[in-house]
């Protein structure tokens, strides 16, 4: 999050090894990749907006991981981070999605009519469905680097053209600084409501800096779809209703993403997005799809089963509590969503969910019943 | 915190007004003197090092503060802070310090043979004594600033100077980076270990980064001098003990703290001075003498008079919980300490602690016996 202008100068006045961070009890992506020689060629580097190798690394170095967790360890701070440390980027990505390589190229399909089923998963088990993304406007800084001028810009682009959504997908924007007492209530209620970041993973890379200025919510009347604004993305973009019809949320989620595009092109900003990462976000492991589609399932038997783990991993998909990220089920009501972002499309990230989600509640049942699933079990996707 | 070179000619793109943090909700010194027309005219400046005006600021706008406790919000990021911001500096300096004005000279007195009396409050009374300050050393940014190659070459510094103290000095360094379980135990139990930030005033300020690389603690066999290492300050110095002998505590503090100078400056790095700031920190509170001086004092009666307030107002004492600043008091027992900083002497503030402490005893005494303590109460100091 640099703001002056010549402490990257002084800092070369130390040698290389004088400056490179101890990574020795770090277990992240960054501390895997990072070598002193790579770093050595990285350090008197910056993008035109004057992110560093050092505003890159900060979070992988102020959080050295968890034995089991692995997390990234890095952020981008504009979109030419990207091409200036490619040589650290690189293996980062390739590492955390699976093989992919520099020189593949990325599809991106947000046609919701190239889905196959969806709309039929089963509400006794299903609870709600929700698929969310992350969209960058080109031309400015990401958020762990941005100014105040150019995050309070982003917001005003991003009212702009979210207020003259219509129809289904007309709605308010809440900013998060003049939020009445009831209006905080009310979309806690909701589960709409995104608060300060107390990760450290997130603090630590800047993205908090200036807190609640130009962040807020925007929803629609129905409640269905709705963008945050400025929190770890500049736009999180998100499609949720209760129940098992996943195909109406991805619906619901490419045409409202479509029209928020065209709107923000209308006034000359497009989204970052290239045919080697598709849609360019603040962390590494949203880069592609930056997608992430899910359901609240009810699956108490199978989430016990032994080869619960194996089957998720088969299916492509991953686990989180009911909370989110980093927390625990409840109940034996899990998170399901798909586990890729990058060299899948969205049709087919979404598809994955809704296979893989009707095969497990299928699963459920069986078990429910006292049944074997061994001839459930998938093939690896 | 800035490592990148171009970002704040980059942030000039965009005007005052688009950059200009938004305070309204804010109580803090900083807040109450940076005018949009103050911002407009430092934004484009910044120290030799690269610190810019939102580096000095980034904390004040991330914590607006208290409604009750006035917060600085703001830091240095090295020497030249204080004169390249002293348009902000200034007032702040003279509403935080009592009127300290711009033309204003400080007096630095750490002669302890100067002080009168202090070696005989009522242990009964006063359990523990303790006098704390902190150093910075020339040549080197301050810890919202500095790189990873500094705070290392700070760290090496120390240990030099530190381990070549002998007597009563004679001692050990504990870099916090490989401390072991029984070490990091035996330094918790002492009250001697410090952790990690975890208040946003400082993490915001980037004083945080990379730990706990270049950060330790050393400290004399005796257990009654210790020095914290990279941690809000490049060094803080503290001498303590059980009980109430101050004088003994003040003697030790200003012996050790000379022979540590004069190491120091055999290195051409001497303290960063001046004789209108004094001794020169991070944080603006700080400056003068940057010098706490107190005890741990059971005062269950007299802390919960009406006048206590008013008492330790006019003796120019502050009361702190026993946990330090921010903490609630146990037992009725009080951290009670000098409340000034810049503007008057070493001696002179221990002085206050001293007396003020014997008469606070004393009237504890005699609330103690039923009597009232109304011709006790002093004159503002």
């Amino acid at each position: 999050m640099p703001f002056g202008n010549t402490h990257n100068q002084l800092k070369l006045n130390y040698s290389s090894d004088q400056e490179f961070p101890d990574l020795s009890k770090h277990n992240n992506h960054m501390a895997k990749i990072l070598t002193p020689e790579m770093y050595a060629s990285l350090r008197d580097k910056e993008t035109p907006s004057g992110f560093t190798v050092d505003d890159v690394i900060q979070t992988g170095v102020d959080n050295p991981g968890h034995p089991f967790i692995m997390t990234v360890g890095c952020v981008a701070g504009d979109e030419e981070t990207y091409e200036v440390f490619k040589e650290l980027l690189d293996p980062v990505i390739e590492d955390r999605h699976g093989g992919y390589k520099p020189s593949d190229k990325h599809k991106t399909d947000i046609n919701p009519e190239n889905l196959q089923g969806g709309d039929d998963l089963d509400p006794n088990y299903v609870l709600s469905s929700r698929v969310r993304t992350g969209r960058s406007v080109r031309g400015f800084c990401l958020p762990p680097h941005c100014s105040r001028g150019e995050r309070r810009a982003i917001e005003d682009l991003s009212i702009q053209s979210l207020d003259s959504l219509d129809g289904d997908l007309k709605g308010t924007y809440y900013a998060l600084k003049n939020m009445t007492d009831d209006e905080q209530q009310q979309l806690i209620d909701d589960h709409f409501l995104f608060d300060k970041p107390v990760s450290p993973l997130l603090l630590a890379s800047g993205m908090a800096r200036d807190w609640p200025d130009g962040r807020g919510i925007w929803h629609n009347d129905n409640k269905t779809f709705l963008v945050w604004v400025n929190e770890e993305d500049h736009l999180r973009v998100i499609s949720m209703q209760k129940g098992g019809n996943m195909k109406e949320v991805f619906n619901r989620f490419c045409t409202g993403l479509t029209k928020i595009e065209s709107l923000f092109k209308d006034r000359g900003h497009e989204f970052m997005w290239n045919e080697h990462l598709g849609y360019v976000l603040t962390c590494p492991s949203n880069l592609g799809t930056g997608l992430r589609a899910g359901v609240h399932v009810k699956i108490p038997n199978v989430s016990k089963h032994e080869q619960f783990g194996e089957v998720l991993k088969r299916l492509r998909l991953q686990k989180r509590g009911t909370g989110g990220v980093d927390t625990a089920a409840v109940g034996g009501v899990f998170d399901i969503s798909n586990a890729d972002r990058l060299g899948f499309s969205e049709v087919e990230l979404v598809q994955m969910v809704v296979d893989g989600v009707r095969l497990l509640v299928d699963m459920e049942k069986r078990l429910e019943a006292g049944q074997a699933i061994d001839d459930l079990m998938p093939e690896q996707k | 915190m800035p490592f990148g070179n171009t970002h704040n000619n980059f942030k000039l793109n965009f005007k005052v007004e688009e950059e200009y943090p938004d305070l309204k909700k804010h109580n803090n010194h900083m807040a109450k003197v940076l005018t949009k027309e103050m911002y407009g005219k430092l934004r484009d400046k910044q120290t030799p090092s690269g610190f810019t005006v939102d580096d000095v600021i980034q904390t004040g706008v991330d914590n607006p503060g208290h409604p009750f406790i006035m917060t600085v919000g703001c830091v240095a990021g090295d020497e030249e802070s204080y004169e390249v911001f002293k348009d902000l500096f200034d007032p702040i300096i003279k509403d935080r310090h009592g009127g300290y004005k711009p033309t204003d000279k400080h007096a630095t007195d750490l002669n302890f043979e100067n002080l009168k009396g202090g070696d005989d409050l009522d242990p009964n009374y006063v359990l523990s004594s303790r006098v704390r300050t902190g150093r910075s050393i020339k040549g080197y940014t301050l810890p919202p600033h500095n790189s990873r190659g500094e705070r290392r070459a700070i760290e090496k510094l120390s240990v030099e100077a530190l381990t070549s103290l002998d007597g009563e000095f004679k001692g050990t360094y504990y870099p916090l980076k490989s401390m072991t379980d029984a070490e990091q135990d035996q330094l918790i139990n002492d009250h001697f270990l410090f952790d990690k930030p975890v208040s946003p005033l400082l993490t915001c300020a980037g004083m945080a980064r990379d730990w706990p690389d270049g950060r330790g603690i050393w400290h004399n066999d005796d257990k009654s001098f210790l020095v914290w290492v990279n941690e809000e300050d490049h060094l803080r110095v503290i001498s303590m003990q059980k009980a109430g002998n101050m004088r003994e505590v003040f003697r030790r503090f200003c012996v050790g703290l000379k022979r540590i100078e004069e190491i120091f400056q055999k290195h051409n790095h001497g303290f960063m001075w001046n004789e209108h700031l004094g001794y020169v920190l991070t944080c603006p509170s700080n400056l003068g003498t940057g010098l706490r001086g107190g005890v741990h004092v059971k005062l269950p009666k007299l802390s919960t008079h009406p006048k206590f307030d008013e008492i330790l107002k006019r003796l120019r004492l502050q009361k702190r919980g026993t946990g330090g600043v921010d903490t609630a008091s146990v037992g009725g027992v009080f951290d009670i300490s000098n409340a000034d900083r810049l503007g008057s002497s070493e001696v002179a503030q221990v002085q206050l602690v001293v007396d003020g402490v014997k008469l606070m005893v004393e009237m504890e005494k005699k609330l103690e016996k039923g009597e009232s303590v109304d011709k006790m109460i002093p004159a503002q100091k």
